[in-house]
């Protein structure tokens, strides 16, 4: 156990450098002048070459890249990520902020997906080849064409503009602090985008579980279980599910990347202050140390789910136990 | 689906009717398929410079006769923007997925007969770009080409390899075991021309499969990266472009401005599945029967 977490943390900490360089090279090598969009144009035109200069030494972009990638992973090392330009504070606070905001709406729709995904393919299974499993198969066709951000606009066209059940944006009503937000209005606000972004991450837990129950119900143990005289019910409760829970469990963990990654989209749809909204606020607006910062979290959490995909599986199936459970995938 | 009241045709020299029309729906599928996207691309370019010209007079228009799709602010037509806007995002599409997988093509031949510190080497530079999440990593490659065009076809094309590769990759590792092989080892042919000659023909047509299975991801994520102001410029008539531009005019009340290319997006996208899975009954009908 303690080689495994020592081994993880290794790699944890390798992958993570790597990725702080190559992001770091990619915001260095671009044409993105930091000064001239956070200035803006006018103040960029008019001010003096002088003071051009200085901006551009506090921002440090004259620098070699490797002398300033050496600093930066100096400064990172100590918890120093640097200053994001946008929001004007340190990178690790906004990130902090953000991810805070984030993870309510990423936690609920992570685990609503997962539970609708798993519950859909195992009805369709149970009912195979009927018009519920059929309805279920098209549902989860249609969901992995949909763009998510299409349906984001649907749904705030529809929900929130039209019906008006659900506030148009944000996370919480504009003109209020933070301090007087209510719990039941943060998830007022939080409802609608966590249901889109659950719904974009059904179709492959409920596809994977409609398939390995089938294979669960056609098994010689299973029709052992009929002859037996179990009943229906009985054997998928007893035999099916807990054979389809590992691996349903190990997908829906291992699929944090989509989810942070389709949170993007939704979150700047719904002009929601996470971490996916700052992400293209940084990209737009030449913040390159939060820029930085946000590609090395998004890939600590997705390191996370992994992991927690592997730990789980041991856990769940007792037969992965001992075996390297990372080589057999 | 296979008829389970006949009776397999695997090992017997006759066809099977069953079989014959395995084979023929799915060609003609494709045909038809390939006709679409020429029908798009052309109609797209035809229908480019009423896309793009404005009319303040018929602006807001909800949908009607002259205008299907309705017009938007400017008075543009909105199914002449969808269409064009389909074109443009198919070509880049077609592009991206064309060049990720020659980049697939050529990772998984150095993985699979380049030696075992090759073969790491792929393995960590796969985890590592599938180790950042997809948009991310996208914005962050259009952002060091200074974004517009270029960014998103860089983007796609050196993000969407991994999947393909790895399927390559088993293929010529399974390759690498054959008797053929050992024996043209043995004889001393080349690493290069065992790949060229045994490896490449073998895997053709997963590699085909693969290809057309790129397409509906390379579509949704050009559009995502676009719509997020990342990919084309905001000049031109892209579906991410017009999508984005209507979430500007959500609460106005004109459903038709987001609906109409989000479906012509969603149907290209479900075409292109359609076709990877017509492709794979016909270049590898054992997979498919199993």
């Amino acid at each position: 156990m303690a080689r495994n977490v020592l081994s993880g943390a290794v790699r944890l900490a390798l992958l993570l450098l790597a990725v702080s360089f190559v992001t770091f090279t990619l915001v260095a090598v671009s044409p993105v002048d930091p000064v001239q969009v956070n200035v803006g144009q006018v103040a960029y035109l008019t001010m003096g070459s002088a003071r051009r200069a200085a901006l551009h030494e506090l921002w440090g972009t004259d620098e070699p890249l490797l002398a300033r990638y050496g600093s930066w992973l100096a400064g990172a090392l100590r918890g120093d990520l640097g200053t994001s330009l946008r929001f004007n504070a340190p990178v690790a606070q906004v990130l902090g902020e953000r991810l805070a905001a984030s993870a309510l709406l990423l936690v609920a729709s992570w685990m609503l997906s997962g539970a609708l995904g798993f519950t859909l393919g195992a009805v369709a299974a149970v009912r195979r080849a009927s018009i519920a499993d059929r309805a279920v198969c098209a549902l989860c066709y249609v969901l992995s064409a949909t763009p998510a951000f299409w349906l984001a606009l649907l749904a705030l066209m529809v929900f929130s503009v039209e019906l008006g059940w659900f506030p148009i944006g944000f996370a919480a009503p504009v003109g209020v602090g933070p301090e007087d937000v209510s719990w039941a209005l943060r998830l007022h606000h939080l409802a609608l985008p966590a249901l889109i972004l659950s719904l974009t991450g059904i179709a492959p837990v409920a596809l994977h579980t409609r398939d390995k129950a089938i294979e669960v119900l056609e098994s010689p143990y299973a029709r052992f279980a009929r002859a037996r005289g179990e009943s229906e019910r009985r054997i998928v409760l007893c035999h099916g599910l807990r054979n389809v829970a590992a691996p349903a469990l190990m997908l829906q963990f291992a699929s944090v990347g989509e989810v942070v990654g389709a949170s993007v989209l939704v979150e700047q749809v719904f002009s929601y202050p996470g971490l996916g909204q700052a992400a293209v606020a940084a990209g737009l607006g030449g913040d390159a140390p939060l820029l930085v910062g946000i590609a090395l979290l998004t890939t600590a959490l997705v390191f996370a789910g992994n992991a927690l995909a592997d730990i789980l599986h041991g856990a769940v199936d007792p037969r992965a136990k001992g075996a390297d459970v990372r080589a057999a995938r | 689906m296979p008829r389970a009241d006949l009776p397999a045709a695997e090992g017997s020299l006759h066809v099977l009717p069953a079989d014959t029309r395995r084979f023929c729906a799915p060609r003609a599928r494709l045909l038809a398929f390939c006709a679409a996207i020429a029908v798009v691309m052309v109609s797209g370019a035809v229908l480019y410079d009423s896309a793009i010209s404005t009319d303040f007079a018929a602006a807001y228009l909800a949908p009607c006769w002259e205008h299907p799709f309705g017009t938007d602010w400017m008075g543009r037509d909105m199914l002449a923007r969808t269409v064009s806007g389909l074109a443009v995002s198919l070509a880049v599409a077609l592009v991206a997925a064309a060049a990720t997988s020659v980049v697939a093509l050529l990772l998984a031949l150095v993985a699979a007969l380049g030696g075992s510190w090759a073969d790491a080497a792929v393995a960590w530079l796969t985890d590592l770009v599938l180790g950042i999440p997809h948009i991310i990593l996208l914005i962050l490659i259009s952002y060091a080409l200074g974004r517009g065009a270029a960014g998103v076809l860089v983007g796609l094309a050196l993000t969407h390899w991994p999947a393909l590769s790895r399927v390559l990759r088993a293929e010529l590792v399974e390759l690498r075991s054959r008797p053929y092989m050992a024996c043209s080892r043995a004889l001393g042919v080349s690493r290069l021309s065992l790949a060229l000659r045994h490896g490449l023909p073998a895997i053709l047509p997963q590699y085909l499969v693969g290809l057309v299975l790129l397409l509906p991801h390379a579509v949704l994520h050009e559009a995502s990266i676009t719509f997020l102001g990342f990919g084309l410029s905001p000049e031109q008539p892209a579906i991410g472009v017009i999508l984005s531009e209507a979430m500007g005019y959500l609460s106005s009340g004109s459903w038709w401005l987001a609906v109409f290319p989000g479906l012509a997006l969603l149907a290209a996208v479900l075409a292109f599945e359609r076709a990877a899975a017509s492709l794979r009954a016909l270049v590898l009908p054992a997979e498919v029967r199993r």
